[in-house]
């Protein structure tokens, strides 16, 4: 009887266990950009890529509807990916596009925005990389939607594709 | 004399600030041991030399000459990237069995063992 409730028990406790590990295995740990959306995007100043004038997200983010705040670097190739849906983005009068250019030499960035196009309609440099990790960004490319309260109504890792245009274009009907 | 106040003003200031650098320095140590770095295998933002990795240092680091404690620093970084971003685990209704499991585990042990002292006494 005694050796019959161990047995029991031990096949129980075994469940329990399996269980346990079972749910953790399907837990994804992978990072998610829900953590920063619904959020008003933080202040902050950076220089103008041509000016290298700082300008302050009151100035940023100012005259339209919606932004794009979009991470990028001209060392990054998913970059050039993405950079022809951000050009025919631009031509949505809805929308301003405001580049963030992460971690680049000056050189470097123009020369990227001589060759393919400047769908921009502001660029800042964020040299040390200090402000697009208050962003909540972990790389680049990186956009967020942002409404013309500031705050963050979407956030895409990774380079924009022909899905992610359509989701946009559905945001900002 | 002038002299002797000067060099003793400059040498209380150069040491305040050495010590405060220090601090910061060792602080941001143990906060980035306990980060994990998001892009990296397995790694601490410590350990890593990534662009991540170094652009959070700085973040750290600036935080605490901001004035943060190391709790709120954790917390600044969890509201920006989740839990997933320390190595410790907090204590919440996801995380309860990983952290009960071996106390209750321990107690068992604890009290078969027990028990079976008393009952060879007897």
């Amino acid at each position: 009887m005694k050796n019959k409730f161990i047995l029991v028990l031990i096949i129980f406790f075994s469940l329990f266990c399996f269980s346990v590990l079972f749910k953790a295995l399907n837990n994804t740990n992978i990072y998610s950009p829900k953590n920063v959306v619904n959020k008003s995007i933080i202040n902050f100043s950076l220089p103008n890529l041509y000016t290298e004038k700082n300008i302050s997200t009151e100035e940023m983010f100012k005259g339209s509807k919606f932004y794009i705040l979009n991470i990028w670097a001209s060392w990054c190739l998913p970059c050039r990916d993405e950079h022809p849906l951000l050009m025919q983005l631009n031509e949505n009068s809805k929308i301003k596009i405001i580049g963030l250019n992460y971690k680049d030499s000056v050189v470097n960035a123009k020369k990227f925005i001589n060759e393919f196009g400047n769908p921009y309609s502001l660029i800042v440099t964020d040299k040390k990389g200090i402000t697009s990790i208050e962003l909540g960004a972990y790389g680049v490319p990186e956009t967020y939607i942002i409404d013309k309260n500031k705050k963050i109504i979407k956030k895409f890792v990774g380079p924009l594709n022909n899905k992610a245009l359509t989701e946009i274009n559905l945001l900002i009907k | 004399m002038k002299i002797l106040t000067f060099l003793l003003i400059y040498f209380f200031f150069s040491f305040t600030a050495t010590n405060s650098a220090e601090h910061t320095n060792d602080l941001g140590n143990k906060i980035s041991k306990n980060v994990r770095c998001l892009i990296c295998q397995g790694q601490s933002i410590y350990d890593s030399q990534s662009e991540f990795a170094i652009s959070m240092k700085l973040v750290i680091d600036k935080k605490i000459e901001e004035g943060l404690t190391e709790d709120q620093i954790y917390k600044y970084l969890k509201s920006k990237y989740g839990a997933w971003i320390t190595y410790d685990p907090e204590f919440n209704k996801k995380t309860f069995i990983l952290w009960t499991l071996p106390i209750l585990l321990f107690l068992l042990g604890g009290a078969i063992i027990l028990r079976k002292l008393i009952l060879n006494k007897f």
